[in-house]
């Protein structure tokens, strides 16, 4: 039963409060302005006080504005019919396609038990040596880019997409540059995965509100594409708009901000979405990669910080490279055992002495003389840079460990690499 | 959180639940005022509506207590999630709340009081075989004064409802006692004798931390460190390899795939002691990041409240909590919507005392039997950015007796584990005299020093002593203080080992050392450390082991030419 209330008492921001009874928490309402419908949901119950949050924006609602509520949470039309179509951020169409409304799911679903999850084992191959030989990518991982605005992050994104192996992708745009979404279009589409695409995109001109459905309206259809058995991609940029639309929220409902403003459940919310990614037993998988900017800079910011705790590890993207310091994927050691016996000694090794020839890039930066081991430390640097570090480099896994033994052997002897002996033995090419 | 209009009485922490949509909803009661309970829902609050009905219990938040919980995984409130997903499918359902224990298993129970003897609250009288252990079925621990046996069942077998004694109190009033009973999670159990300072060495298999900053049993220690340092590895590693008889992991607030590892893991790992599978003497509670959170409030107590169960049968019981920042994150959430004044950074003005008292809850005991049972706790923080000058690493630091800060300096160059070998401390005695850790520490921090020193004045502005020291420390720390836990050797190294390796590092450390300039003495540290590297993969005492160890000492021998001035005494 639908109820209808025609007096919104209060409108600050994007939450208007109404009188009205019987209405439940989290249930949707739509707000018709007189620039039209706006979908809205019930963020707070008061005895008959019900505050909403617009998902248009307060902008242009008016005090006479009808209210009617609908009975019911959020739900989203989840069937193979979506495959193919464009959404924005509400699940309405932008593509110009018919309305779907065939077997409408809850979004924002309860969690799954992590007694039918199951040890994830699959690595995703992407031909990047950052991250297959350092950092695997691994089915069932949630791992977000993180990276300042004017990197290739969503280049980064689409090239992993059209490489992974997966059956469905779902790509969620928040706050998305319009020539962005031209961009994930027009890419999907050369590399001839568009018909196994949903878009649900909200772009920078959409009210910022707005956003806030994304997360939520991807990973509900990701889920029940999953339990139908399908391998599923989905990819979310940028979260950090997303965590910028809950701060607008929290503030004005005048919540008490725990650090910078954002509100103090903003790890509990970035983890409830994140946390969907998984591999259920006997059946499909959810993988999410998701795009983090750091404003400043500055991965202690709240969004970056939050999510670095909440994620199975990040891809630094910076100066055009994958960073090996700061960069991980917390899900490599269930795959990297199973690839290569020197896979893990490389993976170790080469990073140890990245390090020690950073060391010795500062020295040389403060103009002091450079030791033997310096010098050597200062030509692996660059070789590894060059060779390993750059995104153009696009090699299958066993040539990148090649290459990593190869660019050592140039440079140092055996024991100063500081792999065991075996490895040596066996790999050590002796290049004249 | 939800505001209850209610008649009659309503008591803090009790449990009550929410009628809405066909579902009961569990619930807590965290603030009264007037005939208004304010309560927060262990549950998503989607569908909740002004009117709904709300049943009060009367009973307060409380952990089953009985033979069972080993093996178990649990949420936060005690909900068996293997059961519920046998229920339930791949999601976790509201309001479905399953008994934390097995009832229908049928269990041989031995008395060990006969009708008529005098008991009090936390005193055996009798005991059944819980895998390895003989799980003590003690006077329930909330039951005062000094009881009287009246009846107690003949030795057979009981399923954990059935009575199985009669103990009348001294007001003449009886009890029946079966094998489980009730204990509310926030009280802390005190039916012990007294309390020990914690003394001996709890044994983690982990270099750095017996030898350098040890944990005691019956002690605390947190583990601070910014995202991806390390905290959850070593935790996993640590709930492996501990010399404890239980370990209990509560996962709190972290990653869902953690925990999937240990319940995989566990049933397929043997306990290198007794033989049997690792998850036999291990309970999970888990309240994973995107499960409710005033659930995940609770988990760390419900995790306490099980630890002391079995320290009163006179056990060694380790908890590790992961993360513990989100536990006081989640009091956070709850206080914002109580609208109560927040202190810093938005935590409630009331952190540091609960966080004191969650640690109080550890502690070695000697029990009224006169045995010995600990509870030890061991708690990852997640500081905001990383940045240990935060509430709850402040007031965690305050109350442990041993810090293991992680370093993402470390962690980024992977030395792991990445313990700040320096700034970490702790209060209790390792397995290594403290005169040689001392020694140790000092090789360390001087190497540090010099290593700062060289970053202003160079390699070449460094004299071949210092540079010596700097490479004693690289390999103190390279081939010791850091130590690879994906190695099945390496992994966990045994008391003997660590002391056995330690003094044959300590010859090296202690020599004095014949080299003709810098060069030469890097090859030779890098020629050492190499076979040390070599050595520590290898099976104690094996022939390579000895081969290598031989190897080790003639590369010393040829170098050394007497002992350094600033080894006196060794
Ligand atoms: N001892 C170790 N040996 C090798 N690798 C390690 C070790 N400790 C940590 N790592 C690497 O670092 C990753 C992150 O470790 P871990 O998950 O323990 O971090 P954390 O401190 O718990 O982070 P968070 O606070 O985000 O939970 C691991 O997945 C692993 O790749
Ligand atoms: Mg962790």
């Amino acid at each position: 039963m639908q109820k209808v209330y025609s007096k919104i008492e209060s409108i600050s921001g994007n939450v208007i409060t109404v009188t009205a009874t019987g209405v439940r928490n989290k249930e949707l309402a739509v707000v018709e302005t007189r620039y039209g419908p706006s979908l809205a949901e019930v963020i707070r119950l008061k005895r008959d006080e019900v505050a909403l949050q617009v998902f248009n924006g307060g902008r242009g609602v008016s005090t006479g504005d009808e209210v009617r509520f609908m009975g019911e949470p959020m739900k989203v039309s989840f069937s193979d019919n979506l495959l193919g179509r464009i959404f924005d951020g509400s699940g309405r169409p932008r593509d110009g396609g018919p309305e779907l409304a065939d077997t409408l799911i809850e979004i924002g679903g309860p969690s799954v038990n992590p007694a039918r999850r199951i040890v994830p084992q699959n690595m995703v191959r992407t031909g990047i040596p950052m991250i297959d030989v350092f950092n695997s990518l691994v089915e069932s991982q949630k791992l977000p880019i993180f990276s300042v605005s004017g990197e290739p992050y969503n280049e980064l994104l689409a090239r992993i997409a059209l490489q992974a192996e997966v059956d469905i992708i779902i790509l969620g745009g928040m706050g998305l540059k319009y020539d962005d979404y031209l961009f994930f279009k027009e890419t999907l589409e050369k590399g001839g995965v568009l018909s196994r695409t949903v878009f649900f995109v909200h772009t920078a001109a959409d009210p910022v509100v707005e956003s806030l459905l994304v997360p939520d309206v991807s990973l509900a259809v990701a889920e029940n594409f999953a339990i139908h058995g399908r391998r599923v991609l989905v990819l979310l940029t940028d979260m950090t708009n997303f965590a910028d639309a809950m701060k607008e929220i929290a503030i004005t409902m005048e919540q008490v901000p725990s650090n910078r403003g954002y509100p103090g459940d903003l790890y509990t919310q970035l983890a409830s979405r994140y946390e969907k990614a998984v591999d259920f037993e006997g059946s499909g998988s959810i993988t999410i990669l998701g795009v983090t900017t750091m404003p400043g800079d500055d991965v202690t910011h709240p969004v970056p910080d939050n999510t670095g705790y909440i994620t199975e590890g990040q891809f630094y993207l910076r100066n055009g490279r994958i960073e090996p310091f700061g960069s991980l994927s917390r899900l490599k050691q269930q795959v990297n055992g199973k690839t290569r016996p020197d896979h893990r000694a490389i993976m170790d090794g080469m990073i140890k002495l990245y390090a020690a020839y950073k060391e010795s890039l500062e020295k040389k930066s403060m103009g002091f003389k450079m030791s033997d081991w310096d010098e050597k430390l200062l030509t692996y640097g660059e070789m590894f840079e060059r060779e390993m570090m750059d995104l153009s480099v696009n090699i299958p896994l066993e040539a990148a460990l090649d290459k990593g033994w190869e660019i050592m052997a140039s440079c140092f002897v055996p024991e100063e690499t500081g792999l065991k002996s075996e490895l040596i033995d066996q790999y050590w090419t002796n290049k004249v | 959180m939800v505001s209850v209009e209610f008649t009659g009485e309503a008591t803090m922490n009790e449990v009550c639940y929410i009628h809405s949509g066909g579902k009961r909803l569990k619930s807590e009661i965290i603030r009264i005022n007037g005939n208004v309970a304010d309560i927060q829902v262990f549950e998503m609050t989607t569908g909740i509506g002004v009117g709904d009905d709300v049943e009060f219990t009367g009973e307060l938040l409380s952990v089953q207590l009985g033979p069972g919980l080993l093996g178990q995984v649990y949420d936060g409130l005690q909900n068996p999630l293997p059961k519920l997903a046998e229920e339930c499918g791949f999601f976790l359902d509201r309001g479905v709340y399953l008994s934390a224990l097995n009832e229908t298993k049928v269990w041989e129970f031995t008395p060990s009081v006969e009708a008529g003897a005098k008991v009090e609250a936390g005193d055996q009288i009798g005991f059944v075989k819980e895998g390895i252990f003989n799980h003590w079925i003690m006077v329930p621990f909330q039951l005062g004064g000094v009881l009287t046996v009246k009846r107690i069942v003949a030795a057979g077998g009981y399923t954990v409802n059935d009575t199985v004694a009669e103990v009348e109190d001294e007001k003449g009033d009886l009890h029946p006692l079966t094998m489980v009973f009730n204990w509310p999670v926030k009280r802390a159990v005190k039916c012990y004798a007294e309390r020990l300072k914690p003394s001996e060495t709890l044994i983690t298999k982990l270099r750095i931390i017996d030898t350098f900053i040890p944990v005691a049993k019956g002690g605390t220690y947190c583990i601070p460190g910014p995202f991806g340092a390390g905290k959850t590895v070593l935790q996993q590693v640590t709930s492996k390899n501990a010399e404890v008889d239980i370990v209990i992991i509560a996962a709190c607030g972290e990653r869902a795939g953690e925990v999937v590892e240990t319940i995989k893991e566990f049933p397929e790992l043997l306990d290198p002691k007794t033989g049997r599978s690792l998850m036999e003497r291990t309970v999970i509670i888990c309240n994973t990041s995107s499960m409710p959170v005033a659930a995940r409030e609770a988990s760390v107590y419900t995790a306490v409240s099980i630890g002391e169960y079995y320290r009163q049968m006179g056990l060694n019981v380790l908890l590790l909590a992961d993360s513990t920042s989100r536990w006081a994150q989640a009091m956070r959430e709850m206080s914002g919507r109580l609208e109560e004044i927040p202190g810093e950074e938005a935590f409630p003005a009331y952190l540091e005392s609960l966080i004191a008292a969650f640690y109080e809850r550890a502690g070695i005991v000697r029990l009224k039997n006169g045995g010995n049972g600990s509870v030890t706790i061991g708690g990852t923080v997640s500081p905001a950015g990383g940045n240990f000058e935060e509430p709850v690493t402040q007031a965690t630091l305050k109350v442990v007796g041993a810090f293991h800060g992680l370093s993402r300096q470390r962690s980024d160059a992977r030395k792991y584990p990445a313990i700040h070998p320096l700034e970490s401390w702790s209060k209790y005695t390792g397995i290594i005299d403290e005169k040689k850790t001392e020694y140790g520490r000092s090789i360390l921090f001087k190497g540090d020093e010099v290593d700062q020193m060289m970053k202003v004045v160079g390699e070449e502005g460094t004299s071949l002593d210092d540079y010596i020291i700097y490479l004693k420390s690289d390999l103190l720390d390279f081939v010791y203080v850091q130590q690879n836990s994906f190695d099945p050797v390496d992994a966990a190294v045994e008391p003997e080992r660590q002391q056995h390796v330690y003094d044959i590092l300590m010859d090296i450390l202690t020599a004095k050392l014949d080299f003709a300039g810098k060069d030469e003495a890097r090859t030779w540290f890098n020629r050492v450390r190499q076979n040390f590297l070599d050595y520590n993969g290898k099976e104690w005492k094996s022939d390579e082991f000895n081969k290598l160890e031989a190897t080790i000492s003639q590369l010393l021998a040829d170098k050394k030419i007497g002992a350094e001035a600033y080894a006196e005494g060794f």
